[in-house]
């Protein structure tokens, strides 16, 4: 995860940008496919043919039928109505372990850049060391910690990416730092407080936005990596990644169980990274 | 430069003091007695007293802490709890491994993402545009375990071309060694390609359109000169470091890749002893490859700094 | 004289390949000290590297491996072990009653050893002569014969145990029929063969490689593609496709052990809190509301043998007066009404393997129906290990790996002073019948005893118990000689590459 590096962006919000962003094909799919999944995610009680955790002795893995569109699992599940819910919990899994590194980021990398001297070097030092961990190796030792349970591995994924908002927030803050509208603010006597919040966020939302994006994309797959090693979201209940972990064991048998968990997955994660790639272009006035 | 070089190292230290309390403190958080997680099944009371006591796993935590530090000031990294062997030998025969599922890795990648991203900067915005996009971008989208599991089964159960998993050394048999890392080294260079794709892509885009390549294009001299000779050679220069940086974190561990394939490397080994509470196993390998990463960060940022002049103030 | 050449060539390349099995297991196996070891996977390296004093048949009868006859003491007290002679161990060193002793001495007092307990009732080892050993035990104990068919009665070579002190399970030296080459931690572990070995006739191959592959999936895919020569703990579900395949063969027996539901009775006051863990009816209800066959079906895919005690109905100490009970949805919601409880909840703590989930799950559908709510709680096993020492859970589904004397799968368990007791249980009949069974050496008489204590503990239900699962196997066709017994070890003696 920690591999998604981020450029240095030149920031100036245009509104040229929005035109910009609708030419790129790339990025107007990876939004249509988003939206279609959250819509699916909140939609799944109405659009589900059947109750996601009903079991049943008598449909144990059934090939897609048209009673199963797209089979059943090891329980007899039917893996459309899974599919349908799972992309709640894996849709969440993006956004709150993002958002959480958002929020702990964000703060932490303005006071590092805006404060500077020995509370830049304190946290820049303690960010690089959980840098330099390996990332799954750090969520996996805090899932374990807190238990193994979805919400449990959305903190430790969120917790984990936060070195990351910390690092991008710094480095914006102290490009931002040395512009002249901060100069100018300064010397109309504008307390620190209010140049942070009112001057200098605003302009470097972008580059966190496509971060973020990108970032959901990663954690949807760390979800999935978690469940992978039994971390994850708790059966019954389903989410996309579990249902990978537990079809692992029957790709001969029943294929089904994983092809589409496994599409699913990919499908939102390349939309969230088209749409970042996107946003990136878009508010990145050196590409044309 | 050289206040540079040593500024730099002078933050080392307490980077790596910062990781080692980090992941001691972890490691203790996980719930559990690990005396009584090594004990086995049986959990004979007798066994567990000696683990606690031969682990000081009854004293505080700081004393603990202050116990492996010394023990690592010393270079002894201490013992696997689970094996008896000592971490470091466990370290040792791993190193290599890891080194060159990770170096595989990497030239991999270097080679799908820089192709993929200067095919896609030249012809930007057409369809060689978005098949490369996409291309790399598969590699970012599916996990890792699922596109490994999927080769075993194609490559090696259907098509019987290459070893379904495990590991044999170079020197005992080359071939064998290649064939068993090409799959894992291309899972887990996939999901870099993309990144370097990316930046290969926009490093391009900027420098196909400066002065520089105008000039060079006015001389009348081929695109493709041009874009090979000229751009590419620019454009290189911040990618490289990327992958410095790259490597660094390949040699954490490619945690789920070397659980699918068996590769006896770090990851693998640092995975089970969280699952075991074989505490010194995480801190003594964690430890390591922090270093190396560090390490290999100071070196892609002299080799950044050395390169771009505007870094120097 | 080209058709001699390739025929040659293809008979030594043949050879060559036959010269080695390999062998794939489903963990790392830990320390290869059989008196430090403590896991089931490392039985099985064992099974190449160390003999025993005595072994197992298929039916579960002693027989003679190291030790070629035994003689129990007039008052049992005492027995009397005859070795086999010429018997060397890998460093050349005799294996004589001297070493006997040596080494069950040392299974009872180094430090960390792990057959402290299962030794604690011999209190002293006599070497009679060269080749006679006596155990002398402060009380009768029947299950001393099946403790010394495991690794207490694994015997290691003293002199290279005195050499190495605690660092013996790096370099192990036994006297089995092969011996240790290198290990590579969670790579793998070459053993090659020992020319010395006195059963020399039984091994046709010329080294094992033990390769741990935790991936259930991957192991079968190395088998398939010819890297593995031999699987243990095949996936029940991958059977099928395989008996298909004629380049492979399935092998299957019952497990020792068992798989059941542990319930908090009593071990901590969560018992009390629970009405699961302090009303026995409700207890009775949660059986009823199971259909042991559909979860073996359903979660094991057939692969295993419905069971209600802690040894298998094929067993011969299984208590035929406690049959497995029929599910029965009516009665248990009528057990509840009884009970004043309408829609009793409790929290399951189910370990993260994929054959544990599916069982709990399927328990909680099943339970559904009766009224349960059960919550399904995966816990890691190290946490879940501690959790149950201590007391703090409802219910957890626990698997046992099994001995071979039915007092192995039972004292520890449910007698009150029991060490893994996590229930709580305390019945003083129930101890009392199980220390006479352990004290008695006549089957039939075990066997009634066991069959009065069958008939409580599944009255009182501190564990359910669901079934025992089968052993499976997964091996090339041209492999012969694989002998399926219930312990689930892979015997080397025998087995030939045809």
């Amino acid at each position: 995860m920690a591999a998604i590096v981020f450029e240095q962006l030149e920031v100036t919000p245009r509104r040229r940008a929005w035109r910009r962003l609708m030419r790129r094909g790339g990025a107007m799919f990876g939004l249509a496919v988003v939206t279609l999944f959250v819509l699916i995610a909140v939609l799944a009680p109405l659009l589900a043919p059947y109750d996601p955790v009903a079991t049943s002795w008598s449909t144990v893995r059934a090939a897609p039928s048209s009673a199963h569109l797209f089979g059943a699992d090891e329980l007899g599940r039917d893996v459309l109505s899974r599919i349908l819910w799972g992309a709640r919990a894996s849709i969440l899994a993006g956004v709150v372990s993002v958002s959480i590194s958002l929020a702990f980021g964000v703060p932490i990398g303005m006071l590092a850049g805006y404060l500077g001297r020995w509370v830049d070097a304190l946290i820049s030092r303690i960010t690089d060391a959980m840098l330099a961990c390996p990332f799954l190796i750090l969520a996996i030792a805090l899932a374990a910690f807190l238990g193994p349970s979805l919400t449990n591995a959305m903190i430790a994924i969120g917790i984990t990416a936060t070195p990351i908002f910390i690092r991008l927030t710094r480095a914006q803050v102290l490009a931002a730092k040395s512009e002249d509208y901060v100069e100018a603010a300064r010397a109309l006597g504008n307390p620190h407080w209010r140049i942070a919040l009112r001057h200098i966020f605003p302009n470097i939302v972008a580059p966190l936005i496509v971060q973020a994006t990108l970032a959901i994309a990663a954690a949807v797959i760390a979800e999935a990596s978690l469940s992978f090693l039994g971390l994850g979201q708790q059966p019954p209940a389903p989410s996309w990644g579990s249902m990978l972990n537990t079809a692992r064991n029957y790709v001969d048998q029943a294929p089904w169980m994983a092809i589409w968990p496994g599409l699913s997955i990919f499908l939102l994660v390349l939309s969230f990274n088209l749409l970042g790639d996107g946003l990136r272009d878009a508010l990145d006035p050196r590409h044309k | 430069m050289l206040n540079y070089l040593l500024q730099r190292l002078a933050t080392i230290v307490p980077t790596l003091f910062f990781v080692s309390v980090l992941i001691f403190g972890l490691q203790q958080l996980l719930p559990g007695d690990p005396a009584i997680a090594l004990a086995g099944e049986d959990r004979d009371p007798n066994v567990v007293a000696f683990l606690r006591a031969k682990f000081h796993l009854d004293e505080p935590l700081p004393v603990r802490y202050w116990y492996w530090l010394s023990g690592v000031l010393h270079g002894d990294l201490g013992d696997s709890v689970r094996i008896q062997k000592p971490v470091s030998e466990l370290v040792a025969e791993k190193l290599p491994v890891t080194l060159q599922l990770a170096t595989m890795a990497m030239l991999i990648a270097l080679v799908i993402g820089i192709t993929a991203g200067v095919v896609s900067a030249v012809k930007k915005d057409t369809w060689w545009d978005y098949g490369a996009n996409i291309f790399a971008l598969w590699g970012l989208s599916t996990p890792n375990f699922w596109l490994g599991i999927l080769l075993i089964l194609l490559f090696a159960v259907q098509l019987g071309w290459l070893p379904a998993s495990g590991y044999v050394s170079p020197f005992e048999d080359l071939k064998g060694n290649l064939a068993a890392m090409i799959m894992p080294a291309f899972v887990l260079g996939n999901a870099f390609a993309a990144v370097l794709m990316r930046h290969t892509r926009s490093a391009m885009l900027q420098v196909l359109s400066s002065d520089y390549v105008r000039t060079a294009r006015a001389k009348g001299l081929e695109e493709r000169v041009v874009v090979l000779k000229h751009a590419l050679r620019n454009a290189l220069i911040p990618v490289i470091t990327l992958g410095a940086l790259g490597l660094g974190e390949l040699l954490g561990g490619a945690v789920l890749t070397e659980q699918v394939f068996s590769i006896p490397g770090f990851g693998k080994l640092i995975v089970d002893a969280v699952f075991n509470r074989d505490y010194s196993v995480v801190q003594g390998v964690v430890l390591c490859t922090a270093t190396a990463y560090l390490a290999l960060n100071l070196l892609a940022d002299l080799a950044y700094y050395l390169v771009n002049p505007r870094m120097r103030h | 004289m080209r058709k001699l050449i390739f025929a040659a060539l293809a008979a030594v390349t043949a050879l060559a390949h036959a010269q080695t099995l390999r062998i794939g297991l489903a963990e790392d196996p830990d320390i290869l000290d059989p008196t430090m070891a403590r896991t089931f996977v490392g039985r099985i390296v064992f099974a190449g590297l160390c003999d025993k004093l005595l072994d197992l048949d298929e039916k579960l009868n002693i027989v003679p491996q190291l030790a070629t006859s035994y003689q129990w003491s007039a008052d049992n007290k005492a027995l009397t072990l005859k070795l086999r002679s010429g018997v060397t161990f890998h460093d050349g060193e005799k294996l004589d009653a001297q070493a006997v002793k040596f080494n069950l001495e040392r299974h009872k007092n180094m430090q960390g050893s792990n057959r402290r307990g299962e030794l604690a009732v011999v209190s002293s080892v006599d070497a009679v002569d060269a080749s006679t050993v006596r155990i002398n035990l402060s009380a009768p104990f029947a299950p001393l014969l099946a403790v010394l068919t495991d690794r207490a009665g694994m015997m290691v070579s003293p002199k290279a145990a005195q050499a190495a002190g605690d660092k013996f399970g790096a370099q192990p030296v036994c006297s089995g029929p092969f011996r240790f080459v290198e290990r590579v931690a969670q790579d793998r572990i070459v053993l090659e063969r020992f020319p010395n070995y006195w059963n020399k006739g039984e091994i046709h191959f010329n080294r094992i490689v033990y390769q741990p592959i935790v991936d259930s999936t991957v192991r079968l895919a190395n088998l398939r593609s010819g890297q593995l020569d031999f699987i243990e703990r095949l996936a029940p579900n991958d059977v099928p496709g395989l008996k298909s395949d004629s380049r492979f063969k399935v092998a299957r027996i019952v497990e020792i052990g068992y798989q059941g539901i542990t319930i908090n009775t009593g071990k901590s006051e969560m018992a009390q809190k629970n009405p699961l863990g302090k009303d026995a009816r409700v207890r009775e209800a949660f059986e009823l509301s199971l259909d042991r066959d559909a979860i073996v079906k359903v979660a094991m895919d057939g692969e295993a043998q419905v069971g209600n005690q802690w040894v298998a109905p094929s067993n011969r100490y299984y208590g035929k007066s406690a049959p497995s009970p029929k599910r029965n949805v009516e009665r248990a919601r009528q057990l509840l009404k009884e009970a004043g409880v309408s829609n009793p909840s409790f929290t399951l703590m189910t370990p993260t393997t994929s054959d544990a989930q599916r069982v709990a799950q399927v328990v909680q559908a099943m339970a559904k129906d009766a009224g349960f709510d059960v919550k399904i709680q995966s816990t890691e096993f190290a946490t879940s290990l501690n959790l149950a020492d201590k007391g703090q859970f409802e219910a957890y589904v626990l698997a046992w790996s099994g001995r071979a004397d039915p007092d192995g799968n039972l004292q520890t368990f449910i007698a009150c002073k029991g060490p893994l007791n996590t229930s709580g249980y305390c019945n003083p009949q129930v101890d009392e019948a199980i220390e006479k069974a352990r004290t008695t050496l006549d089957p039939a008489e075990r066997a009634k005893l066991y069959d009065a204590v069958a008939l409580q503990v599944t009255k009182d239900r501190p564990i359910v118990y669901l079934f025992h699962r089968h052993w499976l196997w997964a091996h090339c066709a041209k492999l012969s000689g694989l002998r399926t017994i219930p312990d689930g070890m892979v015997r080397v003696q025998g087995l030939k590459m045809n």
